[in-house]
C-alpha cells in the first residue's frame, strides 16, 4: 500500500468518528434536565424567547429531524446563535481559536525543550542517582491543578518579580512569544512527565540496538552518539506521544487560558458556563472534539513521513 | 483518562511464567518497592490526617468568625491563619481532603467496574459488541477529557451526583480498552479452553477465570486515573460546577484565596500542595506497582 492510500484510508476511517463526535455534541442539550429551552433561559424567561430558542434549538420536532437540521446547519458553517452575545457562534469561534492554537503550539514546543534533555541525561546513565531523579521528580507534574501551578506562576514570576505580564495574549510574534511564555510553561510542566517517559524508553530501546553498538566500537564520542544517533531515532515515538496526547494538552490549556485572560476558546468555553451561553459550549466542545481528530491523523501522517521503515499496512 | 504513553492498551506478555510462582514472588516482594512503599506511606498519611482531622485540630471547618478574617500563619492558634470568613484553614484543609478523597475514589471505582464488564464482554465475545463499544471508545477519546467532563457537569448541573456521571460516562473507555486487549490474549489459553470445554457459561468464565487473571493491569491504571479524577475534581470546583460551598474542597479554597493571592498566599498555596501531594503518592503507587508486575517483584 502507497503513501498516499494510506492517508485517504485514515481519511474515510475518521468518518464514523466525526459522526460520533457531532452526534455526541447535538445530545448535549437532552441531557439538560427539565425543559432545556427554560433551564438555560431561566424559569422567569419570556414564553416568547422560551418558544424563539426551542426553534432554534428544533427541540420541537422529531429527533432525527433535529440532528439533521444540526448536521445541516453544520455544513453550512452555522453553530447557532450565542445566547449571551447574540451574534453568530461561528464568528466567536473563528476570532477566539488563534490564541488557543498558538498557546498549544508554544506548549508543545517547550514540553519538547524541556524533556528532550532531561530525558537524555537519564537515558545515558541508566539507575544512576539522575535517572532516578529524573524519574521521580516529574511524577509531581502529574497531580499538578494546572489552573492552580498557573496562580502561583502568576503571583511570582508576573506579580512579584515582573518578569512576565500577568494576563493577555500580546502583540506580535515577539509579543505572544513574551506574555504566554508562563501560560505555556504551565500546559507543558503538566505534559513533561508523559514525554520525558516515553523518550527515556524509547532512548533506552536504541540505546541497545546493534548500528548503537556499531557507533560505540567506531569510536563516536559519547555525547554525539546520543545526539546523532539516539535521540534521532528516539524522537519519532515521542511524537506520536505528543499526538496521543492531544487531548491531554487541550484540556491544560481549557483552564490555563481562563487563569491568563487569553481570548482563546477555553476562556470562551469557560465564560459561557458562568452566563450559561448553552451553544457556545455545545460549539466549543465540537470543535476541541474536530481538532483533536485532526491531530491523530497528522500525527499518524507525520509518523509515515518521519520514519520511512513504517510499512502502510496499518 | 489519564495521559497515556505510547500505546493505551498495554502490550501483554508474551508468554507469562506460571501464575502461582508469579504471584508468590510478588507477595515475597512488593513491601521491598520503594516507590509503592513511599507512596503508600504517604498515602497512609494523608488519609489518617484527612479522616483523624478531629484529632489534629478543635476548630470546626465551617465556623466563621467574621472578627477574625484574614489571619496570618500561627495567628491566634489557627495554625494556618484563617480565610476571608474567619474559618480555620488547617481544619478547612483537614475536612476539605475527606470530601476531595471520598468523591475521588467513587469517581475511580465507577468507571472502573462499567469499563472491566464492557470491555470483558467486548474481548470474550468478539463479532458486533466488540465492535460497536470499540466505535463508541474511538469516538469518546476524541474529545479532551476536560472539555467533556465540564460541558456534561454543566448540562447535568452542579454538585457531586454530576460529576459521578461525567467522569464514569468518559473513564469507562480506558478500563474497557485495557480489559479487551488483555482478555482477547488470555482467552485463547489452555485454563479458558479448559473451563470451556467443562461447560461452565460464559459469565463464569469471565468472572472467576478470566477476570482475576486481568485485572491488575486495570488497578495500574487505575492509580494514574484517580489522580486526573482528583484534578478534575478539584478543577471542577475551582469553577463553581464541582463541590458547592460552603462544603470545604481543595478546589473551592483555591479559588476564594485567589483574591488574597499577595497578601496571603497560603490561603491558596497551601491547598494546591495537598493536591500535588496526594497525586504524588498515587503516582508513586501507580508506578511502583507496575514496576512490581513488570518485573515479577525482583
Amino acid at each position: 500500500m502507497g503513501r498516499m492510500s494510506f492517508v485517504l484510508r485514515r481519511l474515510v476511517l475518521l468518518v464514523p468518528t466525526a459522526v460520533g463526535v457531532t452526534i455526541i455534541t447535538f445530545f448535549m442539550v437532552h441531557l439538560i434536565p427539565g425543559n432545556p429551552a427554560v433551564t438555560i433561559l431561566g424559569q422567569r424567561a419570556n414564553p416568547s424567547t422560551v418558544a424563539a430558542l426551542d426553534k432554534q434549538l428544533g427541540l420541537n420536532q422529531p429527533l432525527i429531524e433535529q440532528y439533521w437540521l444540526f448536521i445541516d446547519r453544520l455544513f453550512h458553517g452555522n453553530l447557532g446563535q450565542s445566547l449571551y452575545y447574540q451574534v453568530p457562534v461561528s464568528s466567536l469561534i473563528t476570532s477566539h481559536l488563534p490564541p488557543t492554537l498558538w498557546l498549544l503550539c508554544y506548549a508543545a514546543v517547550l514540553g519538547v525543550a524541556i524533556s528532550v534533555p532531561l530525558a537524555t541525561l537519564a537515558a545515558s546513565r541508566k539507575d544512576a542517582v539522575r535517572d532516578h531523579v529524573i524519574r521521580v521528580v516529574p511524577l509531581l507534574g502529574l497531580g499538578l491543578p494546572a489552573f492552580w501551578f498557573g496562580l502561583i506562576l502568576q503571583t511570582w514570576l508576573g506579580t512579584k518579580l515582573r518578569l512576565f505580564p500577568v494576563t493577555g495574549y500580546g502583540q506580535g510574534f515577539t509579543g505572544h512569544l513574551h506574555s504566554m511564555f508562563l501560560p505555556a510553561l504551565t500546559v507543558a510542566v503538566a505534559l513533561c512527565p508523559v514525554l520525558i517517559r516515553s523518550l527515556r524508553a524509547s532512548m533506552l530501546g536504541v540505546l541497545g540496538a546493534e548500528f548503537v553498538t556499531t557507533a560505540r566500537a567506531k569510536g563516536v564520542p559519547a555525547p554525539r552518539l546520543l545526539v546523532r544517533h539516539v535521540l534521532r531515532n528516539a524522537v519519532i515515538p515521542a511524537v506520536t506521544v505528543l499526538g496521543i496526547n492531544i487531548g491531554y494538552l487541550i484540556g491544560g490549556t481549557l483552564i490555563v487560558e481562563q487563569v491568563f485572560a487569553i481570548p482563546g476558546l477555553g476562556s470562551l468555553m469557560i465564560n459561557a458556563i458562568f452566563e450559561r451561553d448553552f451553544t457556545v459550549i455545545q460549539s466549543v466542545a465540537l470543535v476541541y472534539g474536530v481538532l483533536v481528530v485532526l491531530v491523530n491523523l497528522l500525527t499518524d501522517v507525520a509518523y509515515v513521513a518521519l520514519d520511512p521503515r513504517v510499512r502502510f499496512d496499518a | 483518562m489519564s495521559a497515556v504513553s505510547a500505546d493505551p492498551a498495554p502490550a501483554p506478555a508474551p508468554v507469562p511464567p506460571p501464575a502461582v510462582t508469579r504471584v508468590r514472588a510478588r507477595r515475597a516482594r512488593w513491601y521491598r518497592q520503594p516507590t509503592l512503599m513511599t507512596g503508600l506511606v504517604l498515602l497512609a498519611v494523608i488519609v489518617f490526617m484527612c479522616y483523624g482531622a478531629s484529632l489534629l485540630t478543635s476548630f470546626n471547618p465551617d465556623t466563621q468568625n467574621l472578627e477574625q478574617p484574614l489571619l496570618g500563619l500561627g495567628q491566634a492558634g489557627h495554625l494556618l491563619g484563617t480565610d476571608q470568613e474567619g474559618r480555620d484553614t488547617w481544619a478547612r484543609l483537614l475536612y476539605g481532603g475527606q470530601v476531595d478523597l471520598r468523591v475521588a475514589f467513587i469517581a475511580v471505582i465507577l468507571p472502573f467496574i462499567l469499563g472491566t464488564i464492557l470491555g470483558s464482554l467486548a474481548g470474550y465475545f468478539g463479532g458486533w459488541a466488540d465492535t460497536v463499544i470499540m466505535r463508541i471508545i474511538d469516538i469518546v477519546v476524541a474529545f479532551p477529557f476536560f472539555v467533556l467532563v465540564i460541558a456534561l457537569v454543566f448540562v447535568l448541573g452542579t454538585g457531586e451526583k454530576s460529576i459521578y456521571i461525567a467522569i464514569t460516562a468518559i473513564g469507562w473507555v480506558s478500563y474497557a480498552r485495557i480489559t479487551r486487549g488483555e482478555i482477547t490474549v488470555a482467552k485463547r489459553q489452555e485454563y479458558v479452553l479448559a473451563a470451556q470445554s467443562g461447560g461452565l457459561s460464559s459469565l463464569r468464565i469471565i468472572g472467576r477465570h478470566l477476570l482475576p487473571n486481568v485485572v491488575t493491569q486495570s488497578i495500574v491504571y487505575a492509580m494514574s486515573d484517580i489522580v486526573q479524577d482528583i484534578i478534575a475534581i478539584v478543577t471542577l470546583s475551582y469553577l463553581g460546577l464541582g463541590i458547592q460551598p460552603p462544603t470545604p474542597d481543595w478546589g473551592t479554597m483555591i479559588s476564594a484565596g485567589q483574591n488574597f493571592l499577595t497578601t496571603q498566599w497560603q490561603l491558596t498555596t497551601i491547598p494546591g500542595i495537598a493536591v500535588v501531594i496526594t497525586g504524588l503518592a498515587l503516582s508513586l503507587i501507580g508506578d511502583g506497582l507496575a514496576d512490581l508486575l513488570r518485573t515479577g517483584g525482583s
